[in-house]
């Protein structure tokens, strides 16, 4: 009994507290380079689409909001023939970034999408595509990769020996 | 003693009441908000005050669906009941000497009366939306405010037994040497608790426990009949928190400022702390609830009440 | 059943077989990689190590692998043990140490057999920091992908193709860990069966290179139970849709057909259904117009003309019945041309007089000795080839036994049989791809084949008729017959190639007199079906048309062109008012539709199928139908009938021989606990974000009230009988190697039983009579050539000529002769009733002279009543 009116004192005392709502379009929050808002598609540092349409990012997508179709080039490097992400079902979980084996996808620290109809929220490749690697300098995962592409050929990626000689016997 | 301008005050004390339920919409979220270190609604006009029109509008514009599978006319009567009821018993209410609708002999009891009768709406909301949630709401209701109405109207018999009247501004008037808070003060908390479960206010509000049963009894209510169950619901606070104020602590009585002022002052801070209790408590379980009901409060009532009938004895 | 301790739990396991087949017949999770059900043990990759310990006393153990060592009764291992998990763990670091950062770009990902060990044994990081091995890849041609650097030298590749299919040109090169698996050089890979590697390789190296062309992930596609319908064999399939095109064709299990395998036509056939020529809508007129308006038209047309309707063996039974319903049974006219009406009709009767039994291909694949009469089967009827490859293994098997060789012991067992080969016997009139393994050939043409069976006959039985001319072949005929004799699974195969009842007769005749299995190919996926359920013949229908009889045509997924000459299909679609057709493809026939309604093929539509073992089978829709295409029965339909089941039931009704058709798969009331089966595999959302570029709220998921099967992943997790089986997948088992969950024992039935209703078991003897009506010894004539038909793989199948793969790999329409009058390659005109045709002669040094073999099939030869008299000339 007693329990209960402290309780009601204390939330009463409440009264004279600090308010710690964020008053949001006045003030900005800071948002770490982490958070989970708009995502977007990066490229490689050479300026090549890293997204290799491995399809991992929508199976792992927990709400479905991610379509594409993989498509090859002539010299077989493969690309996302369309990649679209419906903003209006994504909950921004970032699983699609951490399924993306080629840091392609990435979730930025923008979150102000906001449209008036949901179909504007429906980003194609176009809308997704940036000019820069994002949050991971450096890294190209054709130069890992043991598939030949255009510009690189068997033995030439990192860690890779010199193609085999089948031809030969010798030890 | 009734009002010279029926008509009038009947107009007066409906738009006022109305007023008052629609405003504690704001109210409410303001203060819940203070209490949890937040602002509330602030972006609708100044202090947000315009929020209750944009609530209202909303409410209003709502699509009003009637689901197929209830049982369509009591249905539509369940909201209209809570709301006359909750209305009615305003008609008895003295807010100011001369200012009441009608001066009831029995006013109390007309009041007790009309709060008996709000539980069918609940009941017959539950009942009629044909949906276990709402049936189970509804039920849960029927419990809670029958037993607790027992007592509440055990509690206010000390109040009658001082004041010797059921006459709401009699009892008043009664109050001129003292505020009845003092001799009852039992009766006082067992009406308050009475009061919010008969409200079905947190941290009564098992009937539409949304933790449990979706909303309740009004699951299946939308526009602006489930409008009507949440304005009754405001209503409800106010007219609990102004029988406590011309129950217990003297109504319009109060030196300086005129009489109407004294009674809403009175009466607001009634219904700040109907906001408090619930910015601050958790909802119980029902068999405690209804175990506290029973074995706790009645028990309390009726000594109270013995209690206060041996001393008025004794004192003539 | 021996009783094998696994880590100390009992389990009843086959002493026939080794422990990992045990192991994983009881469920238990033990990697491997060079096994395979159907390839045995070799030992080689060393993953599916156990611990096998003497007695319940002894706690040290030691290693063994599990595929070399029996389930001898008794026998205590653990797969749990600490130092045996290290051990596999470190087995699979070692695989991978030159396995290439490809997963994400590999087609193999998501159903990969590594990737699946590879966490089962929980290697997940490597420590090689050192440069991995590479190799240059191979252009193997249209249908498989090569990509060595994914190579974890298991071996099962040649082991399949060189052993297994009879392939000589994938082989390993190199040597330590520098071995490479592929072709000499860069080429198309011999082999019509070398699809299979798609599904034997473990991992990435060999792929679908069709479905590269329009990759979706396994986890992605919709898949749904099918029928193949480029043969009659009724091979099951799982066809794989993603975005509403189909994807792919993968192997469904069924122990008594296909098993494990597939050829390419069966497995790469299937693009004819995205081909940028199909009819996607109804036309009118050569005016497109809409599903309504054409089902107006059809209607108003039936009602108010004198209508017939021509089906189809390559529709479904389903198909066929709607139009004999539409336009009743007396206007029903049976789509096979003709002479093959004859012949299928002959088989019919023979199979449903008995006592010969109709084999599975798994009884074929059992039989020890086989007399193919008159066939080429790996042109006619792929997968049995397959089959009867396997079947030369038997008599050398029995010998193996008696070494006290475990069958299962791969190596050992070929060691013991070095070359030994059961007796095959292959009669026909021109060489085929099974000569290689065969004991013994015999070329002749078709009537001195069915004398040479006559022969057979005779020598088995004396009671069976012979001819009185004297025969050279005779000692052949006793041998064959002495072969017969001594079997004990003995099995004859014929059918409808060589174009003569004489063949079939024989066949029947050595049947019968060695009581043998019999088995007859049939040219098309339903043609056994089309004849039963009957229907007036072809030239009727035609003769209908020109007696004026009739002035409207239905007809229903056939190219007329291709069963009757031109001249005959030209004046019947010209006399005829009202010609509608309905198809998948144009083709000449729907170009002289006045309407033409957009059929649906075995990935858009439901129906039954009936192979030439007389098995009914049932394929499902992949996807629901995005536009106006549909099954032809539901263009066809009355408007009582609802869904398929209705059909059935009409059709059980109707045509009582037929009512096993309603049991070849549940009825769409069939539920699992309640929930249907779902079409695409289990993963994160059902959802999709495929169709919101067009409306942004999600459409419904279609219902599907033809099948017990849903357009979702929504449904029961348990394994569905056979026949709706739409793709293999259990929990830690992604590739298709999850087929062993679905087994009652690895490598034997389907859990529940296999798809199919057969439909023709023998009967018992009672006296059946002897075929007697003996042909004349061949002679030939002097400036005359006797035509015969030859069948191609790749060309002769109507339906996959339309899948580039397949196109591009088909053989050029030719004529192969023995003479010495014409140059190898040489133009010529060959004249015969069914026109002029100029094609390059191929010289047959063994066919018998005076016959020439003509591609069938291949445009221009379509159309050509077999067999048939022409003369052949150089062209000027």
């Amino acid at each position: 009994m007693l329990s209960i009116l402290r309780t009601i004192w204390y939330v009463f005392l409440h009264s004279f507290q600090k308010r710690i709502t964020v008053q949001y379009p006045e003030q900005k929050p800071y948002l770490a380079p982490r958070y989970r808002g708009r995502i977007i598609l990066s490229r490689d540092p050479d300026g090549g689409e890293r997204c290799v349409a491995c399809n991992l990012c929508a199976v792992a997508c927990p709400v479905g909001c991610i379509a594409l179709q993989a498509t090859e080039d002539k010299n077989g490097r493969r690309y996302p023939e369309f990649f679209r992400i419906n903003f209006s079902r994504c909950i921004f979980c970032g699983y699609c970034e951490e399924a993306c084996p080629t840091y392609a996808i990435q979730l930025t620290p923008d979150f102000e999408i906001g449209e008036f109809h949901r179909k504007n929220l429906v980003y194609e490749k176009e809308d997704l595509l940036i000019n820069g690697p994002g949050k991971h300098p450096g890294y190209n995962f054709w130069q890992i990769a043991g598939v030949k592409i255009g510009g690189k050929d068997k033995g030439e990626a990192a860690h890779e020996a010199a193609p085999v000689d089948v031809h030969t016997l010798l030890p | 003693m009734t009002s010279p301008h029926p008509i009038l005050s009947i107009l007066g004390v409906a738009i006022v009441a109305l007023s008052i339920a629609a405003f504690l919409i704001w109210v409410e979220r303001r203060l819940l908000a203070l209490w949890q270190d937040r602002y509330g609604p602030n972006r609708v006009g100044p202090f947000g005050l315009l929020q209750v029109a944009a609530d209202s509008i909303k409410i209003f514009m709502k699509e009003d669906w009637i689901p197929p599978f209830v049982d369509r006319p009591v249905f539509i009567l369940a909201p209209a009941i809570v709301f006359v009821t909750v209305l009615m018993s305003f008609a008895v209410l003295p807010v100011a000497p001369g200012i009441i609708v009608s001066d009831l002999s029995v006013g109390l009891l007309f009041f007790l009366a009309m709060s008996s009768l709000g539980v069918y709406s609940v009941v017959l909301a539950g009942w009629s939306s044909n949906n276990k949630y709402a049936l189970l709401g509804g039920l849960r209701a029927a419990a809670q405010m029958l037993s607790y109405e027992v007592f509440m109207g055990l509690s206010l018999m000390g109040v009658v037994l001082l004041a010797g009247t059921f006459s709401l501004p009699a009892i008043v008037e009664a109050q001129r040497t003292i505020w009845f808070v003092i001799p009852q003060f039992p009766g006082f908390v067992l009406f308050l608790i009475a009061g919010l479960a008969e409200t079905r206010r947190i941290p009564f509000d098992l009937p539409e426990a949304e933790s449990e049963l979706v909303a309740g009894y009004h699951s299946e209510y939308s526009g602006m009949k489930f409008g009507m169950f949440f304005v009754g619901e405001y209503m409800g606070v106010s007219l609990i928190s102004a029988m406590i104020s011309v129950l217990f602590f003297g109504g319009w009585l109060g030196p300086v400022l005129p009489g109407v002022v004294w009674f809403f002052l009175k009466m607001f801070s009634f219904i700040a702390f109907f906001v408090l209790v619930r910015a601050a408590l958790p909802r119980p379980r029902f068999d405690q609830l209804m175990s506290w009901g029973w074995k706790v409060m009645l028990p309390l009532a009726l000594i109270n009440l013995l209690a206060t009938g041996a001393a008025v004895l004794a004192w003539r | 059943m021996a009783t094998v301790y696994v880590d100390n739990k009992a389990c009843e396991m086959n002493p026939e077989e080794n422990l990992l087949h045990g192991c994983l017949s009881h469920g238990f999770k033990l990697p491997y990689f060079c096994w395979h059900p159907a390839l045995g043990s070799v030992g080689a990759c060393r993953q599916c190590a156990v611990k096998q310990f003497k007695d319940d006393k002894d706690s040290q153990g030691k290693i063994v692998m599990s595929c070399m060592t029996p389930a001898a009764e008794g026998t205590r291992i653990s797969i749990a043990d600490p130092e045996v998990v290290a051990f596999r763990a470190g087995i699979i670091e070692g695989l991978m140490l030159n396995h290439p950062h490809d997963c994400p770009v590999c087609d193999e990902g998501g159903e990969c057999h590594l990737q699946d060990m590879t966490v089962m044994t929980g290697h997940d990081y490597r420590r090689y920091e050192f440069e991995k091995r590479t190799f240059r890849n191979q252009d193997l041609g249209p249908l498989v992908n090569h990509e060595m650097n994914r190579c974890i030298q298991c071996y099962r590749c040649v082991r399949y193709y060189r052993d297994y299919a009879g392939g000589r040109d994938l082989n390993a090169f190199a040597s330590r860990d520098q071995v490479f698996f592929g072709r000499s050089e860069d080429g198309v890979l011999e082999n019509e069966f070398s699809g299979n590697l798609v599904e034997i390789c473990p991992t990435g190296v060999f792929t679908d290179k069709t479905l590269k062309h329009h990759y979706a992930r396994k986890w992605d596609q919709q898949f749904a139970p099918s029928v193949c319908v480029h043969c009659a064999l009724g091979c099951n399939t799982d066809a794989g849709e993603r975005y509403g095109s189909l994807r792919r064709i993968v192997n469904r299990y069924n122990h008594e057909i296909n098993g494990y395998f597939l050829c390419d036509r069966g497995r790469f056939g299937y693009e004819f259904v995205n081909s940028e020529a199909r009819l996607r809508q109804s036309v009118l007129k050569d005016r497109p117009t809409s599903a309504a308006a054409a089902r107006q038209y059809l209607d108003q047309t039936v009602a108010n003309g004198r209508v017939i309707g021509i089906g189809s063996p390559r529709a479904s039974l389903e198909s066929n019945f709607a139009l004999r319903t539409l336009v009743g049974p007396d206007h029903f006219y049976s789509g096979i041309a003709d002479h093959e009406a004859k012949l299928v009709g002959l088989m019919l009767e023979i199979l449903r007089r008995g006592p010969m039994r109709t084999p599975t291909l798994r009884d074929i694949e059992e039989s020890d000795v086989v007399l193919i009469l008159g066939e080429d089967l790996t042109n006619v009827a792929p997968r049995m080839a397959l089959s009867v490859r396997q079947s030369v293994r038997q008599q050398p098997m029995e010998a193996v036994k008696k070494l006290k060789v475990p069958l299962w012991l791969d190596h050992g067992v070929r060691d013991a049989m070095q070359d030994a080969r059961g007796p095959l016997y292959i009669a026909t009139p021109y060489r085929t791809r099974l000569d290689e393994v065969a004991t013994a050939t015999f070329r002749a043409a078709p009537d001195d084949l069915a004398r040479f069976g006559f022969a057979i006959a005779h020598a088995l039985d004396s009671s069976a008729p012979i001819s009185h001319e004297t025969s050279q072949d005779w000692l052949m005929a006793a041998a064959i017959a002495r072969a017969l004799k001594a079997a004990k699974k003995p099995l004859v195969i014929s059918g409808t190639s060589c174009a003569s009842e004489a063949v079939i007769q024989a066949a029947a005749n050595v049947a019968m007199a060695a009581n043998t299995a019999l088995s007859f190919t049939a040219p098309e996926c339903n043609t056994i079906g089309a004849a039963l359920m009957g229907g007036n013949s072809l030239s009727a229908a035609f003769q209908a048309v020109k007696d004026g009889e009739a002035d409207t045509v239905i007809i229903l997924e056939n190219d007329l062109y291709r069963r009757a000459p031109q001249a005959e299909v030209d004046s019947m679609l010209k006399a005829a008012t009202h010609v509608i057709a309905l198809d998948h493809l144009p083709n000449p026939t729907t170009e002289k539709a006045e309407l033409l309604l957009p059929a649906g093929t075995f990935a858009e539509s439901d129906g039954t199928f009936i192979s030439s073992e007389g098995r009914v089978q049932r394929f499902l829709q992949v996807s629901a139908p995005q536009n106006e295409v549909m099954a032809s029965w539901r263009w066809l339909k009355p408007d009582h009938w609802q869904s398929l089941d209705d059909v059935l039931r009409a059709m059980a009704k109707a045509l009582p021989e037929l009512d096993a058709a309603c049991d070849a798969a549940p009825s769409s009331k069939f539920r699992i606990a309640g929930a249907k089966i779902p079409r695409s595999p289990l993963r994160e959302s059902g959802r999709t974000a495929a169709l919101v570029n067009i409306n942004i709220s999600e459409p419904k998921t279609p219902d599907d009230p033809d099948s017990a099967l849903s357009f979702s992943m929504e449904g029961t997790p348990d394994q569905p009988p056979a026949a709706l089986i739409p793709f293999f997948w259990s929990p830690n088992w992604n590739s298709i190697q999850a087929v062993n969950t679905y087994q009652k024992e690895v490598g034997g039935p389907l859990r529940g039983g296999d798809a199919g209703v057969r439909l023709f078991e023998p009967a018992p003897r009672n006296g059946q009579a002897y075929f007697s009506a003996i042909p004349r010894a061949f002679s030939p004539r002097q400036g005359a050539w006797l035509l015969v038909p030859m069948y191609h793989i790749f060309g002769s199948d109507e339906l996959s000529l339309a899948a580039p793969g397949i196109r591009e790999l088909a053989t050029k329409p030719h004529v192969a002769v023995n003479s010495d009058e014409f140059a190898e390659g040489a133009e010529v005109e060959v004249n015969c009733a069914a026109g002029t045709f100029r094609l390059p002669v191929m010289i047959h040094r063994e066919m018998p002279v005076g016959v020439a073999a003509l591609s069938v099939g291949l445009s221009p030869l379509v159309g050509i009543q077999w067999p048939t008299w022409g003369k052949i000339a150089r062209a000027k």
